[in-house]
């Protein structure tokens, strides 16, 4: 019994992850106060070019670095028109998708129908083998403890460095911050950038971990959920965390109640898992623990005065 | 320097005049595709059949395609294709069924086929594949080397062909094995790889430890072979996905059929038909059966041969529903294809309810 | 080296009004490299891309046809971008609107012609929509929910129920069980409004709604507060319109908007409910609404612009066989495109050295 909720969590894991580190990305691009709605476009491209490269060179970890190369400079061009252009940024966003989507069949068509072996799992010798936990603690994916550590990493930065405050000030309001003389278009530049990063590192998992193969329209909306997830933690890293895990255990969990055949119609089985993050959400509303609105300036243009 | 210009001009006419004679000549034939040529399973198979009419017919066809078309707005995409000088059109998914009808009422002189769907006019035919066949050799497949007695089925939506597969796969299981179970994960998606491989996990971690699967990304093959388990390809071979996990897989081949009805369009004796045929015709065919012992093989092969010849049908009369009732029969000692083509029901033995 | 935007004293309506044309121009350019870069001619690409549709008058139609939910919703959407509410829900209220507003036309499948259903489908459609589109609403006026994440959900909700619907209780009985529903009947149809082609009523409804939309937003109270709220969240509070009624109301009404969408999309070119209605047009339209600059004028262009890139996209992959990919990538660059001269309309760019600022 034990193996088998270790087998559920394993999967709940392979789940979430993705959705983590995306939201992770996008947390940071809308703290400095940037709405980037084309995460399912860089995600796209992050899987299409990182199993391009890992293909090409043989090398998955080259493939892993292609991908977030590959997510930054799709981002980097929402930079131009957002902060350079001072363009819209739903707009631009959603157009980035659409952009995100047709680079990354371009990109891909080529290496449609060819397989690779995912990325393993890491193996530690005795800790990896400790009954009960040892798998789940010291044998999972190293895209696994990445996630974890971005996730601590993410919530240190903003809440106990200098940098990550000015980047909170800066999303907060724009005006101001750059009154204080806080850098406010390089500082978005590189929020942006590092959403990209994360987007396309997602991406990657798709294609070389998760299922490691390429196909156009594999991320299926996974960026969408990755930005719901952002606004559900209510931009605070370690809920986006929570809400990642709670979102992929509610998936997974339904797909056991059907091979147990509960006899449920699928459909609302399917609708379970958003339905819950509603729920969840008008709860932790409601009691307002610690719920933090979202930053002052997401989704205005910054354009500094003379 | 008059001449010259008169001579450049009649061969500029001389060559415009040939190009617009050899374009007259080429039948063109268009194709209207559900999802992106890449998806590894439906689309790429269709695909493959469109290559095969432009390799059979070297000069004389030319053929196009227009790529993952929402089915709610495809009547534009198959009018273009209509407006732009095609001749036979192909729309390659049953929610194109509707569409397809009503342009080709405005164009009674282009003939339309239509995959899948039940509806037909004088220049609509129809036609589809027996993949419950396929399925039926899968299930004696996996009723002979489940240890668990347990198969997972990885399903897309509840309509009748992937619920006539489901029953083919549980009669052929149960064939060979009368204590094997099925269990069923609605994916709810006919491409979506990381549900599909989570629908495949969600079932292994239940105890199955054959995998089959109605949706067309190879992703539950490969999480199967990454467990050391055994599963079976869907629309294509997927033995590159997965070399030591396929059994076997179902292959749609359109070819055959596609080659056959772009040369009797081109011999101007094309009709509206509806044709139905699997193994029979090679529209269906098995991928080298793989991974399993010589014995199993064996019965695979027999049982494909039976059906192939006729001497067998996967839904050979009396079939039983779940209560236990049987069916009427209403074919030749077997369920009639109207029965199969339209099944809501599961057949006994399979622990679940189907969702309406 | 950086670049600087130094706003404009003097934006012309002229210069306004040029301005996609420049970038589409420039977009022209960079799409006509790529299409250099794979081998095949840019002149054949604009050809079929630009001129065709736009000489043909059956394309003409077309991409009115197109052209039209996405009008419908992106005026609906203006209601809530100017009061700076975020509805990225309206595919989902789009469906909503198709399944109640196709209540009454299933029902009276197989009967004598009856002229007040299809004015009761569209009401119902409209009212379908504006029911869903007031969940989100509610939530965040009740418990301060975020309306981004709840109108996102709910999409997919409203595709899982449209779903359970055509496979479960409105599936055609006649339909050898697939999902699908009758078809409507004619009298429960948008009526043609062109002997050849498939130009429908829907057109003239979706003109409607912009007119009145910009009669609203610009002559009436409402629109005002409509606009102080998003403009002036404060100002708007001292002068006593009520916030949280002005939630309520302008997402119902885009949701309405969003659901007359999906019962004119049905009626108008579908004819009957299938488990995929929409395609992503609710969420097209909001590319739409911005691209119009959330202008009920520009919103009609944008949404051509919109359905010029996708019949285009159709016509280059028959008669130049490029691949669906490569006319996405361009649908992106040409909205990059427009974004960017947007902007350079409102600010002058400069180039500076140095790096302080």
């Amino acid at each position: 019994m034990i193996g088998f909720w270790e087998s559920i969590l394993l999967t709940v894991i392979t789940a979430a992850t993705p959705l983590l580190i995306a939201a992770l990305g996008e947390l940071i691009v809308e703290k400095s106060g940037v709405l980037n709605l084309g995460v399912e476009g860089m995600m796209a491209v992050g899987a299409s070019t990182g199993f391009a490269v890992a293909t090409l060179t043989d090398s998955s970890s080259i493939g892993v670095l292609a991908g977030i190369a590959a997510g930054m400079a799709l981002s980097l061009i929402f930079a131009l028109v957002t902060l350079g252009f001072a363009a819209n940024q739903v707009a631009a966003g959603l157009a980035l998708t659409i952009l995100g989507l047709g680079l990354a069949g371009l990109i891909g068509a080529k290496f449609v129908g060819t397989s690779r072996i995912a990325i393993p799992p890491i193996h530690i010798p005795g800790l990896s083998d400790l009954p009960g936990i040892g798998k789940l603690v010291f044998g999972q994916s190293p895209f696994f403890y990445l996630s974890v550590v971005l996730a601590v990493g993410v919530a240190w930065f903003l809440r106990r460095t200098r940098a990550g405050l000015s980047l909170r000030s800066i999303g907060e309001n724009h005006a101001s911050a750059h009154a204080l003389g806080l850098k406010v278009l390089r500082t978005r530049l590189l929020a942006i950038l590092f959403g990209g990063a994360c987007a396309g590192l997602a991406g990657a998992y798709l294609s070389l971990v998760y299922t490691p193969f390429w196909s156009p329209g594999m991320t299926a909306g996974r960026g969408w959920i990755a930005l719901a997830l952002v606004v559900f933690a209510s931009w605070l890293p370690l809920r986006v965390f929570l809400g990642a895990y709670l979102f992929g255990a509610a998936t997974i969990l339904q797909m056991h109640a059907q091979a147990a055949s509960m006899g449920l119609p699928s459909q609302a089985l399917s609708a379970f898992p958003y339905i819950a993050t509603i729920v969840a959400l008008v709860l932790i509303s409601m009691r307002r623990v610690g719920a933090t609105p979202a930053p002052g300036s997401l989704g205005t243009a910054f354009v500094p005065p003379r | 320097m008059n001449i010259m210009v008169k001579v450049a001009g009649a061969a500029a006419l001389a060559l415009g005049l040939a190009g617009a004679a050899s374009a007259q000549e080429k039948l063109k034939i268009g194709f209207i595709y559900v999802g992106p040529v890449g998806d590894h399973g439906w689309t790429y198979q269709h695909d493959q059949g469109r290559k095969a009419i432009e390799a059979a017919f070297p000069g004389k066809v030319e053929t196009t395609f227009i790529e993952s078309v929402p089915e709610a707005d495809s009547e534009r995409s198959i009018e273009q294709l209509a407006r732009t000088g095609h001749k036979l059109i192909f729309t390659t998914s049953f929610g194109f069924m509707e569409p397809t009808l009503k342009v080709a009422a405005k164009y009674p002189n282009i003939n339309f086929e239509h995959a899948t769907g039940y509806k037909r006019a004088k220049n609509v035919a129809t036609y589809s594949g027996k993949f419950h066949e396929g399925r039926y050799v899968q299930g004696v497949i996996a009723g002979k080397m489940t240890k668990t007695n347990t198969i997972g089925y990885v399903a897309s939506f509840p309509i009748p062909e992937v619920v006539a597969g489901i029953n083919a796969f549980m009669l052929g299981a149960q064939s060979v094995n009368p204590n094997v179970k099925v269990k069923i994960v609605w994916a709810a998606t006919w491409f979506d790889p990381g549900k599909e491989a989570d629908a495949a996990k969600a079932l292994l971690d239940q105890g199955a430890d054959i995998i089959t699967q109605h949706t067309d990304s190879p992703a539950p093959l490969q999480q199967a072979e990454a467990r050391g388990k055994f599963a079976f390809g869907q629309a294509s071979d997927m033995i590159r996905f997965a070399p030591k996990g396929q059994l076997t897989a179902i292959i749609d081949d359109w070819a055959p059929y596609y080659v056959e009805r772009a040369r009797v369009q081109l011999e101007g004796k094309w009709q509206s038909q509806d044709v139905w045929d699997g193994f029979a015709k090679g529209k269906v065919k098995m991928a080298p059966y793989t991974n399993m012992p010589d014995d199993v093989k064996k019965l695979a092969q027999d049982t494909e041969e039976a059906i192939k010849s006729g001497k067998f049908n996967p839904f050979k009369c009396p079939v039983f529903d779940q209560s236990g009732k049987e069916v009427k029969c209403e074919g030749n000692g077997a369920l009639s294809d109207g029965q199969i083509l339209s099944m809501n029901y599961y057949v006994k033995g399979i622990d679940d309810k189907l969702p309406k | 080296m950086r670049l600087e935007l130094i706003p404009r004293s003097d934006v012309s309506s002229l210069q306004r009004t040029l301005a996609p044309l420049w970038a589409i121009l420039i977009a022209l350019l960079m799409g006509g490299l790529i299409v250099a870069f794979l081998g095949r001619s840019p002149l054949a690409a604009f050809k079929v891309y630009f001129l065709e549709p736009l000489t043909d008058p059956w394309a003409l139609q077309e991409l009115a046809v197109k052209a039209t939910p996405l009008i419908i919703i992106a005026t609906g959407l203006v209601y809530c971008f100017r009061a700076n509410l975020w509805n990225i829900g309206a595919e989902g209220q789009l469906i909503v609107g198709a399944i109640f507003g196709s209540i009454v036309p299933l029902a009276t499948v197989g009967m004598e012609s009856t002229p007040w259903v299809l004015p009761v489908a569209l009401l119902l459609g409209a009212l379908g929509g504006a029911l869903y589109g007031s969940i989100p609403a509610f939530l965040r006026v009740r418990f301060g929910v975020s309306e981004i994440l709840v109108s996102l959900m709910l999409v997919y909700v409203a595709e899982l129920t449209l779903d359970y619907l055509v496979r479960g209780p409105w599936r055609d009985p006649k339909g050898f069980n697939f999902p699908t529903t009758p078809n409507f009947e004619s009298f429960a149809l948008l009526p043609n409004l062109a002997s050849e082609g498939r130009l429908h009523a829907g057109i003239i409804i979706a003109l409607l709604c912009a007119a009145v939309t910009w009669f609203v937003l610009n002559r009436t109270l409402f629109g005002f507060g409509i606009r102080v709220a998003g403009e002036a969240p404060r100002a708007a509070r001292f002068s006593g319109f009520n916030a949280n009624r002005m939630t309520i109301a302008a997402f119902m009404i885009s949701g309405g908007l969003a659901g007359l969408a999906g019962i004119v999309e049905v009626t108008g070119q579908i004819g009957q409910l299938k488990p995929a209605i929409s395609g992503g047009l609710g969420f097209t339209a909001i590319i739409v609404a911005y691209l119009g600059r959330l202008h009920p004028v520009g919103i009609v262009f944008g949404a051509f612009v919109i359905a010029l890139t996708v019949y285009g996209g159709e016509a280059a992959q028959i008669t130049l066989k490029l691949p669906l990919d490569l006319t996405r990538t361009f649908q992106g660059i040409l909205l990059f495109c427009v974004l960017a001269a947007d902007a350079l309309t409102t600010y002058k760019l400069r180039i500076v050295r140095g790096l302080h600022a």
